[in-house]
């Protein structure tokens, strides 16, 4: 459904984006992790068109995205700190996404809109606070129900269970599963990984904006012999440092 | 046989008590001239209502010419309508209309020519080429005419009231529009110009040359071309006039123009592009005027000395004072400036603090005038704030050491 | 794009920031026709108003107001939103709720007071700053990275227009004074959007009159046609070009 060739980005002289090339299935949930500042979040910002790269190409079913918008109608966004007006309330927050999408869906789509996950996290009892009350969790909260909203094909989804406690955390990955099986691509990045072994079926491994890595989950772990997808990826990265210290 | 008809002059009253000639459209005689032939000296010539049409009548002998209802002599452009050569004559109550225009000679509709104590009086003068013009000839009157000119180019228009080489004039309560100038005088002495209304000529409400120890009083002079120029005269006193909206790049409330030893007192400068423009102007006495809205209050060029600026009040004016000079050789004293800023400890009525009247930026555009461009722009505001802290380039000399609190 | 407008003005509308400025303008505007004693003199003193505040707060107020949406526009660039519509609306949604602020607090005074060419040119030439120096901020605001440096730029750029631009004219004046400057003056002095209104709101005021040859020299070029265009030309580019620029930045810039 994506495919990204020899993406590059850099900030003034720091090279955030290597040369990085990786195509994405439906169905895949693709864990996209690294370090801080390994440059996932600039990696998935480029996909959404909110960085805009240096070199390379991005394409979104088959057609190149530079410049485009309309494609982000397939996609629904969790960003990492969601930041919303501060005098708005969420009621507000989704009255506005909705009429500000409502017209923007591709024709193939109807207007069904996903409140499965609003319901679930409880907001509308929350519903005429504004925006600038809520705890960062709430926020998290919904940014991720307007990720789910308009039932998009991909979900893009950054850090999506930091500041959730626990029970919306499950709640999130139930329904991270339920759309998978619907035959979406699922992208989240993360450095927790314990929170998404269950969900992954792909590990993508970015460090200092080179890829490391970008493999089926069977295969980590056939490779390493580890179950525990977190033990099979420091496995890796382990080997690694290793064959890097021999190199030099 | 100038002593002879002087002569002549006096013996008549004793030949011949006055009688009154009428003159009269229905009447034995219908036309002026007829009756200008028929009257002896000092007799009154009656004109009843009606239409004369007749140019070029020479008066020649001390006559009352008095209207009856303002009868109407027509000049039909031809030419001029009454030349007066003799002395003691009055034009009264006529409606004169329609005087001749030509490039070689003055034709007026009362022309009074080198004599005495001729009285124009109350009349009507339309669409003339100059109104009343005098040349040499004293102890005129002309009073309470009413000058309506319909004015032209300024070469193509008379004066509405023209004095040449004149004495002892006195021109009272006129008014007058319309013409090139209204009053127009030159080496005119010792007359006195009074509650005249001269408003809407082409180029000056007044004008004079050469013109010493006149008096003008209580005048208006209103939305003329270029205002009131005066040149070249001593002793000039005018008081209680009024200088207003006299508004074009080249207008003036009034110039002064080598004017030297006179009096300007209690006159008013409202709404005019220069209130008073000084050049070459020496000893003038400038007291208790009010300048109010104009662009300039007082432009004082550099050629200006020994001139007394008291008691003046100085309101809303773009700029107060300019100058082109930087050495100042007049004096300022006790005016009341609504700009000034300065306070009054002592309680004296007069400010502590002296006061400034010449801006900077009044001194930039005095060098550049392009530099007006920059009018009420931030930088001229600052600027002149600068320059009031830390004097610099406006002439230190040119200061109100006693600046009134309260208008006088 | 409407939409989005309309989400910008509840925006404004909500931070009361731009009622502040509406009062603040019809206070002061009130004020000022209320001392002086006539109206036209009470135009003369708004015209400082007009040319120093109006631009000012357009500036301040379009880059504050820039950052604070910043996570607004975040938000809303990735959902299926075109990126120069976004900035186009913002600039409409800003832009109209200046002028309208301006229009209702100069211009009720001033129709109330003092109606006529005079103001009305006064009106034009405050609308059209209010649309050169949002765009400019708007320009300024997509070039920096933080609100910090937006706000200084935009000052830069006020102080620029407000003072230093006037100041470089003098200078060049002093330099040039016994060259014929008149055209000269005249292109130079109407390349900047603020002695551009100042000029045109002087012309209706008869002021020309103490600008003598050089005022003539203005009346009659404003008074022409040509001059006209040109002066709705120059005000078009200022408000136009910055626009533009900003748009082809925004659409490169990273979030």
């Amino acid at each position: 459904m994506i495919t990204v060739t020899k993406l590059e980005k850099s900030y003034g002289r720091l090279k955030v984006l290597q040369p990085l090339s990786a195509t994405f299935q439906a169905e895949q949930a693709v864990s996209l992790i690294g370090p801080n500042g390994s440059g996932k979040t600039t990696f998935i910002k480029s996909i959404l068109g909110l960085v805009v790269p240096d070199a390379g190409e991005i394409s979104f079913l088959g057609e190149p995205i530079r410049g485009g918008w309309q494609y982000r109608r397939d996609i629904g966004y969790m960003p990492q700190i969601g930041r919303y007006p501060d005098n708005m309330k969420i009621r507000q927050v989704f009255a506005m996404m909705k009429d500000l999408r409502g017209t923007n869906q591709s024709p193939a789509q109807s207007n069904y809109l996903d409140e499965e996950l609003i319901r679930a996290f409880g907001l509308p009892a929350l519903f005429d606070k504004t925006m600038q009350s809520l705890s960062g969790g709430t926020r998290q909260k919904v940014s991720a129900c307007l990720a789910f909203l308009f039932d998009p094909k991909v979900l893009i989804l950054d850090e999506p269970t930091a500041g959730l406690d626990p029970l919306a955390s499950e709640i999130l990955k139930d329904k991270i599963l339920k759309e998978k099986a619907k035959g979406k691509l699922i992208l989240i990045t993360s450095h927790v990984l314990s929170d998404l072994d269950e969900l992954t079926t792909d590990v993508m491994y970015l460090q200092d904006g080179q890829l490391q890595f970008f493999k089926p989950v069977e295969w980590l772990q056939d490779i390493t012999g580890e179950v525990k997808l977190g033990r099979a990826i420091a496995s890796i990265m382990s080997n690694e440092r290793k064959s890097e210290r021999v190199n030099e | 046989m100038k002593l002879l008809r002087y002569v002549l002059l006096l013996l008549f009253p004793l030949l011949a008590s006055a009688r009154t000639v009428v003159v009269g459209p229905s009447g034995p005689v219908h036309t002026i001239r007829q009756g200008l032939a028929q009257a002896a000296p000092f007799d009154t010539l009656l004109i009843q209502k009606g239409l004369y049409r007749e140019i070029n009548l020479m008066v020649d002998k001390p006559l009352v010419i008095l209207g009856q209802n303002y009868p109407v002599v027509d000049g039909e452009k031809k030419g001029e309508i009454f030349t007066i050569r003799a002395a003691d004559v009055t034009v009264q109550g006529l409606e004169l209309r329609n005087v001749g225009r030509t490039s070689t000679i003055d034709w007026a509709a009362v022309k009074i020519l080198s004599t005495r104590r001729v009285r124009v009086v109350g009349n009507r003068i339309r669409n003339a080429y100059f109104g009343v013009y005098m040349s040499a000839s004293d102890n005129c009157l002309v009073r309470q005419n009413d000058i309506a000119g319909s004015p032209q180019e300024e070469q193509t228009t008379g004066n509405a009231i023209h004095a040449w080489k004149c004495d002892s004039l006195t021109i009272l309560n006129n008014h007058i529009r319309g013409h090139r100038d209204g009053i127009y005088f030159e080496f005119v002495t010792h007359s006195t110009i009074r509650q005249n209304y001269s408003h809407g000529n082409i180029r000056y409400g007044l004008h004079f040359m050469f013109s010493h120890e006149n008096s003008y009083f209580y005048n208006t002079f209103r939305e003329n071309g270029a205002g009131v120029a005066v040149m070249y005269t001593r002793k000039v006193i005018m008081r209680h006039n009024h200088f207003e909206q006299n508004w074009g790049s080249a207008a003036y409330g009034l110039l002064l123009k080598d004017i030297s030893d006179s009096q300007i007192e209690q006159n008013t400068f409202r709404k005019n592009t220069v209130g008073i423009h000084m050049e070459g102007t020496s000893r003038i006495n400038c007291r208790n005027n009010r300048l109010t809205e104009n662009g300039w209050g007082m432009r004082i060029q550099a050629s200006c000395n020994d001139n007394v600026f008291s008691q003046n009040t100085f309101i809303a004016n773009t700029f107060d004072v300019a100058t082109n000079g930087t050495t100042v050789f007049n004096t300022f004293d006790r005016n009341y400036w609504d700009k000034y800023e300065g306070y009054d400890l002592n309680r004296d009525g007069r400010g502590d603090v002296p006061y400034h009247p010449v801006s900077l930026y009044s001194m930039i555009i005095e060098q550049m005038p392009h530099g007006v461009v920059l009018l009420r722009s931030f930088i001229v505001t600052l600027l002149d704030r600068a320059e009031k802290v830390i004097p610099s380039l406006t002439p230190e000399a040119l200061v109100d050491a006693n600046p009134l609190m309260k208008q006088p | 794009m409407n939409k989005v407008i309309k989400y910008v003005w509840l925006d404004i509308l909500q931070n009361r920031i731009v009622l502040a400025y509406t009062v603040f303008l019809l206070v002061v505007s009130a004020t000022l026709f209320g001392m002086e004693s006539n109206a036209s003199k009470g135009l003369m003193s708004l015209l400082n108003i007009v040319l120093m505040v109006v631009p000012l707060i357009s500036l301040i107020f379009t880059t504050i107001h820039f950052y604070n949406s910043y996570e607004f526009i975040e938000l809303l660039l990735a959902q299926p939103i075109n990126r120069s519509k976004l900035l186009l609306s913002e600039f409409a949604g800003v832009a109209s709720s200046l002028v309208t602020a301006f229009l209702v607090g100069v211009g009720g005074p001033v129709l109330l007071y003092a109606p006529g060419s005079t103001g009305a040119a006064l009106l034009a030439a405050g609308v059209a700053l209010t649309l050169v120096f949002v765009a400019l901020a708007f320009l300024a605001s997509v070039c920096t990275r933080d609100k910090a440096k937006g706000i200084g730029l935009a000052l830069l750029i006020w102080f620029y227009f407000g003072l230093l631009y006037d100041g470089l004219v003098l200078t060049i004046l002093f330099s040039f004074s016994d060259y014929p400057l008149e055209k000269a003056m005249l292109v130079l002095t109407t390349l900047n959007p603020v002695d551009l209104a100042r000029i045109f709101i002087m012309l209706q005021m008869d002021v020309s009159a103490l600008m003598g040859y050089t005022g003539a020299l203005y009346q009659e070029f404003f008074g022409s046609m040509t001059g006209s265009l040109y002066a709705l030309g120059v005000m078009l580019v200022w408000a136009v070009v910055p626009v533009w620029l900003a748009v082809r930045v925004f659409a490169k810039k990273d979030l």
